[in-house]
């Protein structure tokens, strides 16, 4: 009686089973619009980059013989020669360095100034604290073509032309409204009274600070590091204008000149642009989750 | 060698230097009487930032004004000449068209993929690999984009063999090769293109992010009620994102009225692509000075109607906090 029953039982589970195969099947072909649309936006997406990519790893000769997609077939005719050529040119390793010594300490410099301004933003009570940060506010969106002149103008005065610090200092003083923004709603959202039983401890507003503050907003400082490291690495406004013919200019610069003034034969910058951005891309690759994350929460920086 | 030394030097001195005003400034303070106390500190801690922040953005604001009605001397005033030239003059004129094509187009096409693409992966479940693909463009500098666009659009004469990707696709199909950047009907919509391929991964990414909360059951009980899934689009799904929409819209808006980097890399302005802020780039280079603050003047008023929504915008946050 159970034995007929059980039999019956699994008989129509897998009828069901086959149904509901057949149904799967329906289901996914009448979704297969959607995945080609899908694919197609993925694929003007990546073949661009991977383009540039397959490209830089040939000759100039064969660049201008065939386009990148010939090279996925045998022969493939791979060189270095590109790299070679490109880090020989003038400037460009001399460029590469200088990113970095331009990139390293306007972040480190930013970030600490807006750490502590941001502290005085979030904890304390002043008059005109609510005016002064809505003009923190209003500074994000300024475009920094307003203040090129007289920034221009100030570091001919100084005798800062063309130097690093001229950009470490124009970098700070751009980024730091965003920041300080950034920040002081992170600290502002710190428990009150992890501090006010610091106060009670007897600690000042330095250890509040530094022992307290500081340590719990690592994880919105290290996100807005990734970003803001990203920035001056990609930036080409601001040394344009600051370092426009200085031997200080950074790698963004240099290429930019190399594509002016080349012409023709421009080819084996496909080499530079992927050293430029190898960079940007190790990070995210590697730091993806710091990166969605501090689009998502700080999405109004442009 | 030099420049490494002063680099570590402002990388290790900058912080050691913020931490000694902090504690000596501190040490101080906190010997001052009560009232003097709460008065002084917060202009103590706010003040390198607020310091910076007046030197390279308050002063030069009002300092670029006033450039704009000086001669290119700075000796005499001169009214509106610099701006009756910005907005007579055909070049500056081009400029101010592209800029406004920027706005719209840049806008429109960042913004409506985000949303389609965010809405598509959404409904598949390789959803996080195709984001990735979608978004890897936006840490690639514009510098680079520009060089990888550059091939993308590349054109040989016709009959030669074309290494462009574009052109070699249109070839394939049998068309004539087209100079994207060089053709006045193409070259516009090609870099405002470019612009959007950078920054569309951004736009997705917010979109989604406020897609996911959006809570299932809404969307089961439609589907149970028999709405077909572009009235759910349509009438639940883009309402509840709205304003998710509106503050990366107004982002986008500032993004293409500040645009430079693509189109000086990619054609330097030139065939009627120039924009604002290569415009003004291009009159600061030649040492127009005061004719480039006008022109920075004419691209800061098209942002305070965008700076106002968003001062309003932190007001009604704060309401909230």
């Amino acid at each position: 009686m159970s034995g007929v029953q059980v039999e019956t039982r699994r008989e129509t589970a897998r009828a069901g089973a086959a149904a509901s195969v057949l149904d799967r099947w329906g289901h996914q072909l009448q979704r297969l619009p959607l995945h080609l649309v899908i694919i197609i936006f993925i694929a003007i997406w990546i073949v661009p980059t991977i383009g540039l990519i397959v490209n830089s790893f040939r000759n100039v000769q064969d660049m201008s013989n065939a386009g990148w997609w010939s090279a996925l077939f045998p022969p493939h005719g791979f060189s270095l020669d590109s790299y070679n050529q490109v880090l020989q040119t003038e400037n460009v390793a001399t460029s590469i360095f200088n990113s970095v010594l331009i990139t390293v300490p306007a972040t480190v410099i930013q970030l600490a100034i807006a750490t502590m301004g941001a502290y005085a933003f979030a904890w304390m009570k002043f008059p005109g604290k609510d005016i002064f940060f809505i003009v923190i506010v209003g500074l994000m969106v300024v475009p920094i073509q307003m203040t090129l002149i007289p920034v221009l103008q100030l570091f001919h005065t100084f005798g800062l032309a063309g130097t690093f610090i001229a950009v470490w200092l124009a970098h700070s003083g751009y980024g730091l409204p965003f920041e300080v923004f950034l920040l002081r709603n992170y600290l502002g959202g710190l428990p009150r009274e992890i501090f006010e039983s610091a106060e009670m401890d007897g600690a000042g507003h330095a250890v509040r600070f530094l022992r307290i503050a500081v340590p719990m907003t690592i994880p919105a400082i290290a996100s807005l590091t990734i970003f803001v490291f990203l920035g001056v690495w990609n930036d080409l406004l601001v040394s344009l204008t600051f370092l426009g013919s200085s031997p200080n200019r950074p790698f963004t610069v240099v290429i930019t000149q190399l594509v002016t003034s080349l012409g023709g034969g421009w080819q084996f910058l496909t080499a530079a642009a992927v050293l430029q951005m190898s960079l940007p891309l190790a990070v995210f690759i590697f730091l993806q989750r710091y990166f969605v994350r501090g689009i998502t929460s700080g999405s109004v920086k442009g | 060698m030099d420049q490494i030394i002063t680099a570590a030097i402002a990388v290790v001195g900058v912080p050691l230097v913020l931490l000694g005003y902090i504690i000596l400034g501190e040490r101080v303070i906190e010997r001052l009487p009560d009232h003097l106390q709460t008065w002084i500190r917060p202009y103590f801690w706010a003040l390198p930032a607020i310091g910076f922040a007046t030197i390279f953005m308050v002063y030069p604001l009002v300092r670029t004004v006033f450039l704009s009605f000086r001669n290119n001397a700075d000796t005499d005033w001169v009214g509106f000449t610099n701006y009756v030239y910005f907005f007579t003059f055909p070049d500056t004129l081009t400029s101010l068209r592209n800029s406004l094509l920027w706005l719209v187009f840049y806008t429109l096409f960042a913004v409506g993929l985000g949303l389609i693409i965010a809405i598509l992966l959404d409904r598949v479940r390789y959803e996080s690999l195709a984001k990735i693909a979608i978004f890897l463009p936006v840490p690639i500098s514009a510098v680079a984009a520009s060089i990888i666009w550059k091939f993308m659009f590349d054109y040989q004469p016709p009959g030669t063999v074309q290494t462009g990707t574009l052109n070699a696709a249109l070839g394939a199909f049998g068309g004539q090769p087209v100079a994207w950047l060089v053709n006045s009907t193409t070259n516009n919509p090609a870099l405002i293109f470019v612009g959007v391929w950078s920054i569309t991964g951004f736009c997705m990414v917010i979109i989604s992010a406020s897609l996911k909360s959006i809570s299932t059951e809404v969307l089961e009980a439609a589907r149970i009620d028999g709405a077909n899934e572009l009235r759910i689009v349509q009438l639940i799904v883009t309402p509840l994102l709205w304003p998710t929409i509106t503050v990366v819209g107004t982002t986008m808006i500032i993004n293409a009225l500040k645009t430079f980097d693509i189109v000086f890399v990619l054609t330097s302005g030139a065939y009627d692509t120039d924009v604002i802020a290569t415009q003004m780039f291009r009159q600061l280079a030649t040492h127009h000075l005061s004719r480039a603050a006008a022109v920075g003047v004419v691209l800061f008023l098209a942002i305070v109607p965008l700076l106002v929504v968003n001062i309003r915008r932190f007001q009604q946050q704060e309401e909230t906090r």
